[in-house]
């Protein structure tokens, strides 16, 4: 076993320095009658070549996404991710690294971490972001019990008003979390026909009552929110406003939420940190103003001096976290997404000003085209919305899974997510994103596609 | 044993943002095969971007070279050993990252249909029952992203369950000598966490977990959240009479795995009347810590919780694997999508080169080098509980603390400067000036007493020359950070110019 | 020389209280202050919020430290050290003055009775050690 060194003369010259006389007596703790005795369960083990089949074949059992042309979005975006992102995060000094608690000899993830918080700060247009945090459904999360937290002072507040525009996971997620919350509601508020939250919804959910009012944007339709007029009625009644962004690359084009009044902005950097790798791991993002600093969950990296003055870097505020303040703490998070967190980094890098904003570009300009053509069909769910880089078919006949089904088995194209997966009501919904991997020909392809099938034209 | 000479690398290295040049960039983007849309047409002034975010301008050479440049700076399980307690920082094979990165298991969507992602459920599904057959657990969810994400999603299950017994009860009893996590974890579910102190031996004693129900009222106690071996590397050996006394009052038993390496194969969770415990992958399970994440903190329950997981599990059905969202009594999500599939690949690849036998001897070897340690080095550094630990041990700075004027923190420190990472320090509370070493069972034992004899050379310095460990490390670019200053004037993101220093 | 001025009264909890007229003003002890360390951050109330007698109506924060202050007295926050935001190390180098926390307009003068004074806060505090 090659990764278990111990010869038996080790083990024996062991036992001597011990004073024991065999491997078991070092376990007479653990009384007789709950002790296992047999073999535990599980697969025979392999050797390396073995394994390699084993693993090579459970990989050949599914179908990778570039081997066909794929839509698919809905929170998971597929961008081009450069070879040297991973090639910095596979280097054993980043990857097999511990948790940056002991400052003078972890110095590399404690920079980068801090070149990441910059990063994320510029793009959600906040002042602070911390280290990361698992993904966006549980930073939505965070980001309610964060809100709570600001306006813990004015008890009346109990009322958590969130855009059913939310990804359905995240929404599902907040509503886990809160479910284990007495003192807090959810209240949902649905989009209007345009896609967008309904803001006569949003006034009558609104009041003194509310702890914050929660949308997402581009929405889980690719819908650009009207973000302005939604922070300014939250602002307006005292309530914490949130957004989330589950597509990064759209904060080359949009205004930031921050900008735009947002004081607590959440998302995932899925699909830009690495390959959508069904879902995870991508990394979890919170960024907020400086006064709120101080209740933001999660690590944080803070520029300091040595002993000699020279600047270095420490994991800092670490009275918010659970190791010192146990049950008080602003979340139970340790272990986050920190190699991802890296590995953003190095993507946006880079990327750099120019690529993050060109790369925005692409995905909408594509977008856009693909949509037009639709548009002409009549196969838009929203056709007056505004859109960055994605946005939801709609099929005549109703049946967007079968839709799908069928273009699959003709095209070998991944047209895009059948929404009926998440609710009955949009049975008739394909959610299709397009990115910079898309090539003008997929497009026109997808477009044909979609002539073919008489039960997706509107003629 | 003599320190190392100082590091030859280079120390300076200013942020990113600070490089490159205008206008540069490393970016290769596909071409814009479609006519460019000007956004301005129907994006207003507060839809379009106005100021681009302050990103680099660095080529691509630029890029690796600093981040080369930092990792330097970084310690890791490669350079050496890290006998940090309670984090099992075992090798990280290196067939789990090349398995990890086969684009069938990365470049997958969790949008596509089930037919399509066949293998990775397969995966899921094997890895949950290898999981499953180590706890001794009905099923497990794959789904939380970290150990203390599963502390979460246990305790969701735990309360669920009472729920639908119609019961309402709101306190969890939490050891003096938990993980921080717990009692966090215990609020954020809602719960009012009630602490109870360790015995005399450093165990759990049955009587002061009866005591507690009587106090705090059986019907009040939703369950007991216990570390086993505890953060003292001791077993709880009275574990299953004190499940007997929960379930008797209604209660549930929670384990925290996080010390699982010490008994795989050995003893199975559910067999001492444990309910649900949350494994961490990135400790038992060789997936690499990554700096702080990602990690994986799958939770095993037992037949009688099965139906509370999280949404989806996976479901082998007539030879296909399928995910079921269709489980009303669950809890729901706890994020998005099926978990940190990437980490479950590399644990999965783990279990199968390992297996029963294995695993079995993983831990047997871990327990080996703890006690090793603790051999070797009590003398100097005395253990507050006697007799055999299991995977670590903590010591503790009563010698040096009346010895000398040097404090365990500046040990920790020292033994940076030979070529060690500190142990976990201070951790538990319930010891003084805590020194808690987990050697774990990949190291051998050349590397362990390279180890055990820094510490005794550094307990000679502390007694010779305390001023050069209250110093120490020396032997790196930066020494001990003022972190004082670091929270009182944070300074958490670079800005241009010297705006903020 | 003490470290326990004459002039205030003292709580179990460590918090000080300097009595003139119906105003109290609020700090912590250097009993206190040496206990936590370096301090990092003070939260306060708000000016104008009802606080009432062993509630907690601020934080104080070390590097590796969280402590709730707890208040001697009801009453309502007349005035709050505002410059402790930006200068939380006042309370390390100056508890009694500089370093003070809150005035609170108390409601009931009674709420002081069970403080300790000087001698009986030194004694309190030597039987800790």
């Amino acid at each position: 076993m090659r990764y278990l060194p111990h010869t038996p003369q080790d083990v024996s010259t062991m036992l001597d320095v011990i004073g024991a006389r065999s491997i078991d007596d070092l376990f007479s703790s653990i009384p007789r009658s709950i002790r296992f005795d047999g073999r535990l369960d599980m697969e025979p083990a392999l050797d390396e070549a073995a394994l390699v089949d084993h693993l090579s074949g459970l990989a050949g059992k599914n179908r990778a996404l570039s081997c066909s042309v794929s839509f698919l979005g809905a929170g998971a975006y597929a961008h081009v991710v450069p070879t040297a992102v991973d090639s910095v995060i596979s280097r054993g000094e980043f990857f097999t690294a511990y948790t940056p608690y002991q400052p003078e000899v972890s110095q590399g993830t404690l920079q980068t971490l801090f070149e990441f918080q910059t990063m994320v700060a510029e793009l959600m247009g906040l002042d602070v972001a911390n280290a990361s945090l698992y993904d966006g459904a549980s930073a939505c999360a965070e980001a309610v019990l964060m809100a709570q937290r600001i306006v813990a002072r004015q008890k009346q507040r109990r009322k958590v008003v969130v855009s059913t525009g939310l990804h359905p996971e995240y929404l599902e997620t907040i509503r886990t979390y809160l479910s284990g919350m007495d003192d807090l509601d959810l209240v949902e508020v649905g989009l209007g026909p345009d896609g967008t939250t309904d803001l006569c919804s949003v006034d009558g959910a609104l009041g003194p009552e509310a702890v914050c009012l929660f949308v997402q944007s581009p929405n889980f339709f690719g819908v650009v929110e009207p973000l302005a007029e939604l922070g300014r009625r939250a602002k307006d009644v005292g309530a914490v406003s949130c957004c989330a962004v589950s597509e990064l690359t759209s904060l080359g084009l949009l205004e930031p939420p921050g900008r735009l009044g947002f004081e607590i902005v959440v998302g995932d950097g899925l699909g830009m940190a690495g390959p959508v790798s069904l879902g995870g791991p991508g990394v979890g993002l919170i960024a907020t103003t400086e006064r709120n600093k101080r209740v933001l969950p999660g690590r944080l990296v803070g520029r300091t001096l040595d002993g000699e003055n020279r600047v270095g870097y420490v994991l800092t505020l670490a009275a918010r976290e659970q190791h010192i303040r146990r049950e008080k703490a602003t979340s139970n998070i340790c272990s986050n997404q920190s190699l991802m967190a890296v590995s953003l980094a190095v993507h946006l890098s880079l990327l750099g000003r120019q690529g993050f904003k060109h790369l925005a570009r692409l995905n909408y300009s594509k977008a856009k085209y693909l949509r037009e053509k639709l548009a002409e069909r009549g196969l838009l769910a929203h056709p007056q919305a505004l859109i960055y880089n994605e946005f939801a078919v709609k099929v005549p006949a109703g049946d967007a899974a079968l839709v799908a089904r069928r273009i699959f088995e003709e095209y070998g194209v991944l047209a895009g997510v059948p929404l009926g997966r998440f609710s009955q009501e949009w049975k008739d919904l394909l959610l299709v994103n397009v990115t910079e991997r898309h090539r003008r020909r997929q497009l026109d392809a997808l477009v044909e596609a979609f002539d073919r099938f008489p039960q997706t034209s509107a003629q | 044993m003599r320190p190392l000479q100082a590091h030859t690398v280079l120390h300076v290295e200013p942020p990113i943002f600070e490089l490159g040049a205008a206008g540069r960039s490393g970016a290769s983007l596909p071409e814009m095969d479609v006519p460019e849309i000007d956004p301005g047409q129907e994006f207003g002034v507060d839809v379009l971007r106005c100021e681009d975010p302050l990103l680099p301008e660095v080529s691509e050479l630029e890029v690796i070279r600093h981040y080369t440049r930092l990792s330097q700076w970084n310690y890791s399980i490669d350079e050496g050993f890290y006998p940090l307690g309670s984090c099992t920082m075992k090798y990280n094979p290196r067939v789990n990252e090349w398995t990890a990165r086969l684009q069938g298991l990365t470049d997958i969507h969790p949008y596509q249909n089930d037919d399509q992602i066949q293998g990775a459920l397969e995966l899921m599904w094997r890895l949950e029952h290898a999981l499953a057959a180590v706890g001794g657990f009905a099923r497990v969810t794959l789904q939380p992203a970290a150990g203390a994400h599963g502390e979460f999603t246990g305790l969701k299950v735990i309360r669920a369950a009472l729920s639908a017994r119609g019961e309402r009860r709101r306190k969890v009893l939490v050891p003096d000598s938990a993980h921080g996590t717990n009692p966090a974890s215990v609020a954020f579910n809602g719960f009012a966490p009630v602490l109870l102190a360790s015995g005399e031996a450093g165990i759990l004693r049955p009587q002061d977990v009866e005591q507690a129900l009587e106090r705090e009222g059986a019907d009040q106690v939703a369950a007991l959240m216990v570390t086993n071996p505890n953060t003292l590397g001791l077993f709880e050996s009275h574990i299953a009479e004190i499940a007997k006394i929960l379930h008797s009052a209604g209660a549930m038993l929670y384990m925290d795995g996080a010390n699982l390496n010490a008994i795989m194969g050995k003893v199975r969770p559910a067999d001492t009347g444990v309910d649900v415990m949350h494994y961490n992958l990135h400790k038992t399970f060789s997936t690499p810590h990554g700096g702080g994440g990602p990690g994986a903190g799958p939770v095993g329950v037992t037949e009688e919780l099965a139906r509370f997981l999280p949404v989806p599990v996976v479901e082998r059905r007539n030879g296909r694997f399928v995910l079921d969202y269709d489980r009303p009594d669950s809890v729901g999500r706890v994020r998005s999508f099926m978990g940190n599939f990437g980490v479950l690949v590399r644990a999965y690849t783990y279990l199968r080169e390992m297996g029963a036998d294995g695993i079995a001897r993983a831990t047997e070897l871990a327990v080996l080098n703890a006690n090793y340690v603790r051999a070797r080095i009590e003398k100097e550094y005395p253990a507050q509980y006697g007799g055999a630990c299991l995977h670590e041990v903590v010591l503790s700075d009563h010698r040096i603390e009346k010895e000398t004027s040097v404090t365990t923190l500046d040990v920790a420190k020292r033994l940076i400067d030979y070529g060690f990472h500190p142990p976990t320090i201070y951790f538990p509370l319930i010891v003084h000036g805590a020194l808690m070493i987990e050697p774990t069972e990949t190291e051998p034992l050349e590397e362990v007493e390279r180890f055990c004899q820094a510490m005794e050379a550094i307990f000679v310095e502390a007694h010779e020359d305390p001023e050069l460990l209250k110093h120490a490390p020396h032997s790196r670019g930066v020494n001990r950070m003022d972190e004082v200053r670091a929270a009182r004037k944070p300074v958490l993101r670079w800005r241009p110019e010297a705006s903020d220093s | 020389m003490s470290g326990y001025p004459e002039d205030l009264r003292y709580t179990q909890e460590h918090e000080w209280a300097r009595v003139s007229g119906n105003v109290v003003t609020i700090g912590i002890t250097k009993y206190a202050v040496e206990q936590l360390g370096d301090i990092t951050y003070v939260g306060l109330p708000r000016e104008g919020e009802e606080i009432t007698k062993g509630d907690v109506f601020g934080t104080i924060e070390s590097v590796k430290a969280q402590s709730d202050v707890f208040s001697p007295v009801s009453g309502t926050v007349a005035k709050i050290n505002d410059p402790l935001e930006d200068n939380p190390e006042y309370v390390n180098d100056d508890p009694y003055d500089e370093g003070w926390m809150i005035q609170v307009e108390m409601t009931d003068p009674e709420d002081l009775s069970d403080m300790m004074d000087a001698k009986a806060y030194t004694e309190y505090v030597a039987e800790l050690d």
